[in-house]
């Protein structure tokens, strides 16, 4: 059957059957792992019952909140953590940049043309991404006792695995033209990377660099939790002692820190791009 | 236009990225002077440096072999896996579902004012903390469990798709709008007809991610006693079980890895 009158009579549809197939199949997984996670989860009605009571409890209890103890001359109040936290995830993030570069140079199938090395180091930061900071977190405490030194180490290695994508990414986004023309030029490996990736991803990496410390100045609030310093350390012991009003305080604090960085960012990326 | 017969004077070298400038130098000079000066804020020497390097080496030695081996383990392990999976699975059903209508709500261009900003403001709430202090609360709410958890990501859920999904529709062609109102539509017609068609793609791609990032932290979540194996990590950290630590590690790095396979698939199927 050919002809004008075949294809006008061919029936069109949206998708072939192997997509249709494909999607209700999704459809139905997903049903079914709702289905599955509804019928098996633990939870205890009981405890959802007085949820009203134990809400107004946590905002009787949070209020009013501790204002003095925001600046404790002792240096346990929240003005230090809060400062040790926006240190933590500063040298956290200029430690990951530094240890992502070599990565992302080693990851960018460009600049390294040696695909083994490419596997390295696409593993390398995988695995960096794939344990949570609050695992890193655990880990360094384990390495060296509690405190910002945990803390700092857990953000560091958290990042490297963002920061390295993205900036291999963007290595290997680097047009040929500049590179070609340094080695037209007989100039050396360093100088070709100094001279022509470099400038090309400058940009990139500096806005990769700041969004991450945006995050990471989010993550290193919750590091204290499992005792890697910082505000979250403070949040911790008040919830220990049931000082709900403290908490309130902390929170607030960082709701503060957390809004003054978005803006920071969003400046510095506005005049970096 | 510049004049070209100009010849080029040393004001004109602008930075072009080959030459560092006096600013840059100082840029680098400023940051190595932060550094030095957190570091001695923060207690960092060198003496703690290779303590920890010993403790690190001690702690590899003692984390491999992983344990498998013991049965009870092995249980409370997988007991552990399956409520996170259970908590990443509701929070991003209810989370993908309440999105749907608070992005629409929220979207400026077809809400009117004073309803979009309300939309926004829960959106914002739901945005400011991250989802470990969140589950805190509702620790404190609803008690500890698998409840506390689903709840505190399904905060998160919504805080990322619900905020992207608006961003989305206020992008979309407005053409295709007026098109299917001039055939004299309703709004849920326009809606369905008009707009959605054309943000599909991206919401299937921000919920599988939302789905992604849900697993990541349904597994975090126990450390503050939201339910998950998070809980069972904690503890085994805490008794020094590093061998049984490591285990569990390896397993959630490798749910986390099939969750991003099956994700992509699902994107595949869907765009």
């Amino acid at each position: 059957m050919s002809g004008p009158v075949a294809i006008a009579e061919r029936e069109w549809t949206r998708f072939t059957p192997a997509q249709r197939i494909g999607r209700w199949l999704t459809y139905l997984l997903a049903i079914a792992a709702v289905v599955w996670a509804v019928r098996t989860v633990e939870v205890i009605p009981e405890f959802l019952l007085d949820a009203p009571q134990q809400v107004a409890d946590l905002f009787r209890r949070m209020w009013p909140i501790d204002w003095a103890h925001y600046y404790q001359a002792n240096g346990l109040g929240v003005h230090h953590a809060l400062v040790e936290t926006l240190h933590i995830a500063t040298l956290g993030t200029i430690m990951a940049a530094g240890l992502a570069l070599p990565v992302a140079l080693l990851a960018a199938r460009n600049v390294t043309p040696f695909a083994p090395a490419n596997f390295f180091a696409k593993l390398i930061l995988v695995s960096s991404r794939s344990v949570n900071s609050l695992v890193w977190a655990l880990l360094f405490v384990a390495v060296f006792g509690p405190g910002p030194l945990a803390g700092t180490f857990a953000i560091a290695f958290r990042s490297i695995g963002f920061v390295g994508k993205l900036l291999g990414e963007a290595l290997e986004e680097t047009g040929k033209g500049a590179i070609e023309a340094l080695e037209a030029t007989g100039a050396s490996k360093a100088n070709i990377l100094r001279m022509g990736y470099w400038p090309a991803v400058r940009p990139a990496f500096w806005s990769i660099v700041v969004f991450r410390w945006d995050i990471n100045v989010r993550e290193s609030a919750v590091l204290g939790l499992v005792g890697a310093g910082g505000i979250g350390m403070v949040i911790d012991t008040a919830l220990n002692t049931f000082r709900w009003d403290r908490v309130a305080l902390a929170l607030i604090s960082i709701l503060a820190v957390v809004l003054v960085a978005e803006v920071l960012v969003t400046f510095v990326r506005k005049r970096i791009l | 236009m510049a004049d070209l017969s100009r010849t080029p004077s040393p004001s004109d070298a602008r930075d072009d990225g080959l030459r560092s400038s006096w600013l840059a130098r100082l840029g680098w000079l400023a940051l190595f002077a932060y550094v030095v000066y957190a570091l001695s804020i923060l207690n960092f020497n060198v003496a703690r440096m290779l303590a920890g390097l010993a403790n690190a080496a001690e702690l590899l030695g003692r984390m491999f072999p992983p344990l498998f081996s013991r049965a009870d383990l092995r249980e409370l392990m997988f007991a552990g896996l399956l409520e996170s999976l259970q908590i990443a699975v509701l929070a991003s059903a209810v989370g993908i579902l309440v999105s749907l209508p608070l992005g629409v709500l929220a979207a400026r261009n077809l809400m009117p004012a004073w309803l979009s900003w309300i939309a926004r403001g829960v959106i914002m709430l739901c945005r400011s903390f991250h989802p470990i202090i969140v589950a805190i609360l509702f620790v404190k709410a609803v008690g500890f469990g698998a409840l506390a958890g689903i709840l505190a990501l399904i905060v998160a859920s919504i805080g990322f798709i619900a905020k992207l999904f608006a961003e989305a529709i206020e992008e979309i062609s407005l053409k295709q709008v007026e098109a299917v109102r001039a055939t004299g539509a309703g709004f849920f017609n326009m809606l369905i007809f008009a707009v959605l068609p054309q943000v599909n793609a991206r919401f299937i791609g921000f919920a599988t991610y939302q789905l992604d990032s849900n697993l990541r932290n349904s597994t975090m979540v126990g450390i503050v006693g939201g339910g998950g194996i998070g809980g069972t990590l904690q503890a085994a950290f805490g008794r020094f079980d590093y061998d049984f630590v490591c285990a569990i590690l390896i397993t959630i790095i490798a749910m986390i890895m099939i969750g991003e396979i099956l994700s992509q698939r699902l994107r595949a199927i869907f765009l």
